[in-house]
């Protein structure tokens, strides 16, 4: 079939950043399918909840500082991870490598943080079906973490290397971006695993 | 100092020369090696087909062994023991690993070349989702064959499927398979979104996209809002019985009904996972061989997301019989019935097609008139076991074995037989026999009502599923005799299929870039396609460009020629906004994929697999993700 060309691209970035860049959409992408696995978690909790007389079963509910203290982190996390997002636009490696390390560490405090929520959790995962369903809840938000900080790890390293293009920098805020699902994430799940026990 | 090289791009080359280029910098490696690196969605999507059809091919042989046991009463060819193992692997085999893979691997193939693009988002994550689908396929198959089948049906419903009920390791097998399709479908459907969404051609506005890539968008985001829920449901059922939690325990709080309730929250949405991609097949070549677009595009899209959302309301109407309050039944029942609007108004729109167009009764329109005929049947019995009265009364009979292959079939394989006969020119650069192609019709279509239509009186007089065999004063004999000799014919058809395919492949006629003279973008390239797809990149000004284009196609120039690169467009309008650079061939994903495998696996056996088996996880998808200097890495 004969061609016409209608128009030249030449000029377009190598890269974008945002909804511009395709990773980000497959950051989208992962998010979205979490998201619902977190909302079937939720939603058996919750079943599980309504077809039993007494909730926790056979237990008391988990103790209240590590959740808490984890939140409280999780908030603080977004001044850090949004003024990563701000120096990797700008496209400032020695500051990016500097806010990589800092979310690597606030990442890696707060998976030794979870251990101590699986700690207090106050239940086995094999004493009743709460246990059982807390267990799972936080066991999905753990890989979910885990995941996450092992992303950052990767690519704090990545950006000490010859590596460290300008299009890495897209790769650093579609990092923050996850790390705000992270956060965003686990807001219901600490209501619903600290909280709910408590109603 | 000296000057940076300039960099090549395709608006200094023309025709051949660029042609030469393009194929050396996006071809996939020679060799074995080669092969296990590809990145290319169409040798993904080949290999996804074919993997898909093989497994059509063994649960279909698995059909006609169930059969030969129900040809006749209390007939011993098969024990109650294999009968329980094949039906559970024929249904688990067709709706895991044939009828959802194949849907998707057809889009693999396709979704790229109908946008205009030159690879599908993510290629790497493609061929590591074909190796997982693979793999966890033939996982289960091996398991069959060593007699660990798993045998408590392909909804695996506990207590049955508990360790109490079933201590060997068959309910292990089924739920890791699914965790295997599941990683994979949901990788696939994470692709297409981002092809759809960021690399169509510029100008194809969301009024341009055609049907077929429509319907793979919806079936994509169905996918990924519906696994999630099998996926809580089987790591729930396998941490049950591996280390004792108590999900579906009701003796320590848990509750059988949560895994129905998860079961069907995703096994509801399959079926339209699966049916949603075949009236998309339906709508491309309605359209084609009626010689005009399909009327009404705008309500079939509509239809589409319409039938997308209301599917994920129905679940409940598969648990009528569970007990539930009578206020819920009534919302489900309605709703059910609600459903078969969207999917009646999609098929008023193609008979209005159809009766307005110059019909060429080619193999693949006869496919989708068979489509339309067998599906009305099953969406009628649909409406009727919608209804809690009825459902009651056939549950778990052989009326809704009945309705549910009227509606899988009908619904979902006779338009992917359909689009095997239109899509396999561009595929394979040959046509497949029409002479054969017309006796695998008509076999396909007399074998189908033969076998299927008695199963719905089957099931009025009382005959329920599942059962190995039957005594000869139920007067059930001559309806299964001459269901069973209705499915050897269609088996036929199947057979008659596979030697067209074979036979057309070396000796078919050669097919041209677009034999069927169809309006969309695939047809634009040649058959089979480069392994760039386009030299240049089309813009499309048309819902259907190469109807209104006429001889000469615009075309984008300015990419890259030295290296891979795909051109992003934005989400509603497809304006050109990046040059973004396009992974190369990899061997990681296979590995990745290998180190998933003995994690799953192991972790049947042991949960300390869990520990052991994620280093190589970890260490392989870094190995993935890591730049090694390549070309990709310097844009």
């Amino acid at each position: 079939m004969r061609q016409t060309i209608v128009r030249n691209v030449s000029e377009l970035p190598t890269y974008g950043f945002g909804p511009r860049s395709g990773p980000w959409w497959g950051a989208m992408g992962f998010m979205a399918l979490e998201g619902m696995g977190f909302a079937v978690a939720i939603g058996a909790y919750l079943y599980l909840y309504a077809v039993n007389s007494s909730w926790p079963i056979g237990a008391p509910p988990p103790d209240l500082w590590p959740g808490t203290t984890a939140t409280v982190l999780y908030l603080l996390s977004i001044i850090p991870n949004e003024y990563t997002n701000r120096v990797a636009h700008r496209q400032d490696l020695a500051k990016t490598r500097i806010c990589l390390i800092g979310m690597a560490l606030i990442g890696i405090a707060l998976l030794v943080l979870r251990g101590f929520e699986f700690a207090h959790l106050n239940t086995r995962w094999d004493n009743s079906a709460y246990g059982s369903i807390v267990w799972l809840v936080l066991g999905l938000h753990s890989v979910h973490l885990a995941t996450d900080v092992g992303d950052t790890v990767v690519l704090a390293v990545l950006m000490f290397t010859r590596h460290a293009k300008p299009r890495r920098f897209s790769d650093v805020t579609d990092n923050v971006f996850y790390w705000n699902f992270v956060v965003l994430a686990w807001l219901p799940l600490y209501v619903l695993l600290d909280w709910m026990p408590r109603l | 100092m000296a000057a940076e090289p300039k960099e090549l791009r395709d608006d200094a080359l023309n025709g051949l020369r660029l042609s030469t280029q393009l194929e050396r910098v996006w071809r996939t490696p020679p060799g074995l090696l080669g092969a296990l690196m590809s990145v290319d969605h169409k040798v993904v999507g080949r290999r996804y087909i074919v993997t898909a059809f093989a497994f059509l091919g063994l649960g279909g042989l698995l059909a006609v062994l169930m059969r030969i046991q129900l040809a006749g009463p209390e007939k011993t060819f098969l024990s109650a023991d294999k009968y329980n193992q094949i039906f559970t692997m024929h249904g688990s085999t067709m709706m895991f690993l044939f009828a959802v893979p194949v849907m998707e691997a057809f889009a693999v193939y396709l979704v790229p070349l109908m946008v205009g693009t030159r690879n599908i988002a993510f290629p790497r994550l493609n061929a590591f989702s074909y190796w997982m689908f693979l793999f966890g396929g033939g996982f289960l198959w091996i398991s069959f064959l060593f007699n660990v089948g798993p045998d408590v049906g392909w909804f695996s419903y506990v207590p049955l499927s508990n360790l109490q009920f079933t201590p060997s390791k068959r309910a292990d097998v089924w739920a890791q398979m699914i965790t295997f399709t599941e990683v994979a479908a949901l990788a696939v459907a994470v692709e297409i979104i981002v092809t759809v969404f960021k690399l169509r051609a510029p100008g194809m506005t969301l009024d341009r996209i055609p049907l077929f890539v429509w319907a793979m968008l919806v079936t994509a985001f169905l996918v990924m809002f519906a696994m999630p829920s099998v996926m809580v449901a089987s790591t729930s059922l396998i941490l049950d019985r591996l280390v004792n939690t108590r999900f579906y325990d009701s003796s320590s709080g848990g509750h059988p009904l949560l895994w129905q309730h998860l079961f069907w929250f995703f096994g509801h949405p399959e079926v339209y996972i699966i049916f949603i991609p075949g009236t998309g097949m339906v709508s491309a070549i309605l359209a084609t061989f009626a010689r005009r677009p399909v009327i009404g595009y705008p309500i079939v899209i509509l239809s589409l997301i319409a039938t997308g959302l209301l599917s994920f309301g129905l679940w409940v109407h598969h648990m009528f019989v569970t007990g539930l309050p009578q206020l819920g039944a009534g919302l489900f029942t309605a709703s059910s019935m609600l459903i078969a609007v969207p999917s009646g108004l999609q098929i008023f729109c193609w008979l209005a097609t159809l009766w307005d167009g110059r019909l060429v009764y080619r193999t693949p329109l006869l496919f989708v008139i068979g489509f339309i005929l067998i599906f009305v049947l099953g969406g009628l019995s649909g409406v009727m076991v919608a209804s809690v009265p009825i459902d009651t009364q056939v549950h778990d009979t052989y009326f809704v074995v009945a309705h549910f292959h009227y509606v899988l079939i009908g619904g979902a394989v006779f338009p992917l037989i359909g689009a095997v006969y239109y899509w396999f020119p561009k595929i394979a650069g040959r046509v497949l026999s029409e002479r054969v192609g017309r006796w695998n019709f008509w076999l396909a279509f007399i074998g189908f009502n033969i076998a299927f239509f008695p199963m719905h009186i089957l099931g009025l007089i009382g005959m329920p599923r599942r059962v190995y065999t039957y005594t000869a004063d139920m007067d059930w004999a001559h309806l299964n005799l001459v269901s069973s000799a209705g499915a050897l014919v269609f088996a036929v058809s199947f057979a008659l299929l596979l030697v067209n395919v074979i036979y057309s492949l070396r000796k078919g006629e050669l097919a041209g870039d677009n034999p069927w003279g169809a309006s969309t973008l695939e047809w634009a390239t040649s058959s089979p396609p480069p392994p760039q797809n386009f030299d240049r990149i089309p813009v499309v000004k048309h819902r259907d460009p190469l109807w209104a284009d006429g001889e000469s196609l615009p075309v984008v120039a300015g990419l890259s020629t030295d290296r891979r690169e795909v051109l992003l467009t934005s989400l509603a309008e497809a304006e050109p906004q990046v040059r973004e650079a396009s992974p190369e061939p990899s061997i990681w994903p296979l590995l990745t994929a290998i180190a998933t495998t003995i994690f799953f696996i192991g972790s049947i056996f042991t949960p300390w697999a869990v520990l052991w088996g994620t280093p190589p996880m970890a260490i392989a998808l870094i190995g993935w993700f890591w730049p090694k200097g390549s070309k990709e890495d310097e844009a």
